[in-house]
């Protein structure tokens, strides 16, 4: 089994992120399935990036303590990951600014003798990567020519020149099986929202789900979409409830901070009924926080955010094909149930890159849409208390949504059955809803099926926790949705464990809670909350520890 | 078809809504007369006295939230450019809870009519000074008379972008239709701040009679006439109180592209490219 790490390092606007996807999409290219965790402060300039990349024959999602090959654009990528070298790694690094043990190669030299622009660098820095690691140089051109949009000549020369300025090396083995697509979670999100049916994206700028946004804007029209980048947060809701209400399919993204502004919005898309989707994608809080690192510390805000008591649909997913799959499951759901959904991710997964597999198909969900030539009221009854949908613009009707509590034909009302009688319809809804997801994989059950140990845990923290109950022999149980909480499927995944260690990336033990709520004790928690993720052997210690 | 509900009409007797209300009525059925089709008018509203429009009007309405009915009004617009959105909002909920959105929508030329029934007092919420109020207005929240001076909306609105500026008055009710029409008609952004009185908090009427006078023969078209003609009367001074359209351009509207694009077929494929290009 092949498990190969490398880590790159340098200054911010130095292009460390860009660097690490080319590196990944080269590893990806023989054959391995690649992760890579991309750590950097929220500043513009100068601070130190680094990006860390790991390939192996299957999909990983998390780190290693240690490196096989070290790439050094600054000095303080030795001084700081001095602890993630071996006596056998190689250490690669930029002669013209760093002193350090391994090979040196004169970057700026090669790119003066080559008459090439500033920006080729790196890739002067990753062709030497490339000698020492064992990857072909036809690899190289075939990757670069994908990877680099711009100067690919003068880029591939470079590169050329840092080659052969390093030693040879045979770290990583080339297979002979066909590459995959190379992805965040924020694009696999993207591609989800869009597969399913998105006409509008709507969101103002908030680490970590702004890659949403961006990708969103650059495809838009390849897609045909709107993408609108409005005043605020506030605005971002209200603006995708009047365009649900005219029919598009829309979604919002944002994080913690931003998500207290639509709350607001949230709670009108409850009681009036309006279907959206919201990526609330998680960085460590309370306020500001720190913002370009991730937590898991807004499950209990998404389950409960918004005055009042109204269905909602809360998908966690754990990797870049769930994200994928639920984003778009989500606006099934949301349109079908006529309810707000939260499709709950954070930074590590949304920013984290990924070899991407094959996304499962949805069970098809159709809107309940309003047959024609029936009178119309937009709240009267239907099957789970789902009402059709009419949208303004048909003949011979009119279409009243309310923030009021109000009547079937959208009229405020104070009246004390209506008001009881919508209070049940919108709890009708929740519990089809929660049917309809009996058909969904709402509960993932990996590791020892039968073990009496059991991991739980939820959303990114999902591949390492898998890892791990391999390496120890336990299982692990993880709820994706969240709301309605699967109750039956969890119980069911549960059944025969003596001992349950929740992994959450919290201090309080958020899900633990939650799942007391169903019944179900935690008996031990490793919480993360300094904002990084879990290396590999840390989580496997805590947990070795726990057992 | 009527155009009002049976719902019950909770304005207290002598309210400027009841104005309002059919001096747009009246509009509606103007155009529709003309041919422009019924279902295809939108009302949004925010919440406050105002907002009972939605509830009373037999027609296609959003009934949203405090301040965010140009948001609300925004989206719809962008979904379906066929649409005709007219977003009625209180003096409060527009220049307080919602100033951004009002700001924005004038600033991206959204293609929307804003109504504003400005009484420059809350009513619903009983009696507090608003951002239009004048200075030294005494309300529940004010005893001793508020400190501040109003916001003038249409130096506001002019300052922000909006492509139609207009005032009216509720006891001028022809010229308040010939305003409100020419607001729908506009395209682009269009805002009309009605003075409406309050007849329970804030009965204005005795202070708006002798001042208001309707503009005539200007060109609406020169900005800095319109921002002195704006400027002439600060919601809290003495001074003459123009109505008609103070200002009225054509520029592109809808900045955003729209959502009527490619179909599911269309995107998949976009996206099995798209995932070719990032092998």
């Amino acid at each position: 089994m092949q498990d190969f790490s490398v880590l790159i390092g340098g200054k911010a606007g130095e292009g460390i992120n860009i660097a690490g996807s080319v590196i990944a999409r080269l590893l990806s290219a023989c054959g391995l399935r690649v992760y890579m965790s991309y750590d950097y402060p929220s500043l513009i300039k100068g601070g130190h990036n680094v990006a860390i990349v790991r390939a192996s024959d299957e999909q990983t999602s998390c780190n290693r303590e240690k490196v096989d090959v070290l790439l050094a654009l600054d000095q303080d990528t030795v001084r700081l990951h001095a602890g993630m070298t071996r006596e056998d790694t190689a250490v690669v690094y930029d002669a013209g600014v760093v002193k350090a043990e391994g090979t040196g190669i004169p970057l700026d030299a090669f790119v003066e003798e080559e008459k090439a622009p500033a920006i080729t660098r790196n890739a002067g820095i990753i062709g030497g990567f490339c000698r020492v690691a064992g990857i072909p140089w036809a690899t190289v051109e075939a990757v670069f020519a994908r990877a680099i949009p711009r100067e690919l000549d003068a880029n591939l020369r470079v590169a050329r020149r840092g080659y052969d300025a390093a030693p040879a090396g045979q770290r990583v083995d080339v297979i002979g099986r066909a590459p995959l697509p190379v992805l965040t979670g924020n694009e696999g999100v993207a591609f989800g929202l869009v597969e399913a049916g998105l006409e509008g994206y709507i969101s103002y700028p908030m680490t970590p789900s702004s890659s949403i946004l961006h990708t969103l804007a650059s495809y838009a029209g390849r897609f045909g979409i709107s993408v609108v980048h409005p005043e605020n947060e506030t605005g971002a809701m209200l603006m995708a409830l009047g365009a649900a209400y005219a029919w598009r399919r829309v979604a919002v993204g944002t994080s913690g901070g931003g998500f207290c502004l639509m709350t607001e919005g949230f709670s009108l898309a409850g009681m009036a009924e309006v279907p959206v989707v919201v990526v609330l994608a998680q960085r460590p809080g309370p306020s500001t926080g720190v913002p370009t690192y991730s937590a898991q510390g807004d499950l209990l805000f998404a389950l409960s955010a918004g005055q009042g008591e109204f269905p909602r649909i809360v998908a966690a997913p754990g990797s870049v094909e769930e994200a994928w799959y639920w984003a778009g499951a989500l606006t099934d759901l949301a349109w079908r149930f006529q309810t707000p959904a939260i499709l709950l991710t954070d930074k590590n997964l949304g920013e984290g890159l990924f070899t991407v597999g094959d996304v499962p198909q949805r069970p098809p969900l159709a809107p309940v849409l309003r047959e024609r030539g029936e009178v119309y009221g937009r709240y009267r009854s239907g099957e789970g208390g789902v009402s059709p949908l009419a949208f303004p613009g048909e003949p011979g009707i009119t279409v009243k949504a309310n923030s009021y509590a109000h009547d079937t034909d959208g009229i405020t009302t104070e009246e004390a059955a209506t008001i009881a009688a919508m209070a049940e319809k919108l709890r009708d809804k929740d519990r089809a809803a929660a049917e309809t997801l009996a058909g969904y994989p709402c509960v993932e059950v990996t590791g020892d099926r039968t073990a009496a140990v059991a991991l739980l845990c939820w959303g990114s923290v999902a591949g390492i926790c898998t890892e791990v109950a391999d390496r120890l022999g336990l299982r692990m149980v993880r709820p994706v949705v969240l709301s309605p909480f699967p109750e039956k499927q969890f119980i069911s995944a549960l059944s025969g464990v003596k001992r349950l260690i929740a992994v959450e990336e919290n201090i309080n033990g958020q899900l633990s809670g939650l799942v007391g709520c169903h019944g179900v004790r935690v008996d031990a928690l490793i919480g993360k909350y300094d904002g990084r993720p879990f290396f590999l052997e840390d989580l496997e210690r805590r947990v070795g520890e726990a057992i | 078809m009527t155009w009002i509900t049976g719902a019950q009409n909770t304005w207290c007797p002598g309210c400027g809504n009841f104005a309002i209300q059919h001096a747009l009525k009246a509009v509606l059925e103007d155009l529709v007369a003309g041919g422009m089709r019924r279902e295809n008018f939108v009302l949004v509203s925010g919440i406050g006295c105002h907002a009972k429009i939605a509830d009373y009007m037999a027609m296609n309405s959003f009934y949203s939230i405090h301040g965010r009915g140009a948001a609300v009004a925004g989206g719809i617009a962008l979904a379906n450019p066929d649409l005709t959105v007219i977003s009625c909002a209180g003096d409060g909920d527009a220049y307080a809870e919602g100033l951004d959105h009002l700001v924005f929508a004038a600033k991206r030329n959204t293609d929307m009519t804003v109504i504003v029934h400005d009484n420059r007092v809350y009513g619903l919420t009983t009696g507090q000074y608003t951002p239009t109020s004048y200075e030294g207005f005494r309300g529940r929240s004010t005893p001793d008379g508020v400190r501040e001076r109003p916001i003038n909306p249409l130096e506001l609105m002019l300052a922000s972008g909006a492509t139609f500026v207009a005032r009216a008055y509720t006891r001028k009710m022809e010229h308040l239709k010939t305003v409100l029409k020419a607001a729908v008609l506009h395209r682009g952004f269009s805002f009309v701040d009605v003075l409406q009185i309050c007849a329970t908090y804030n009965n204005l009427t005795d202070y708006y009679a002798p001042r208001v006078y309707e503009t005539e023969g200007r060109d609406a078209g020169d900005f800095e006439a319109a921002m002195r003609l704006a400027r002439e009367w600060d919601y809290s001074s003495d001074a003459p109180i123009a109505l008609g359209v103070i200002y009225e351009s054509d520029a592109p509207s809808d900045p955003w592209p729209r959502m009527d694009g490619g179909g599911p077929e269309k995107r998949r494929e976009e996206i099995r490219r798209i995932l070719q290009e990032k092998i």
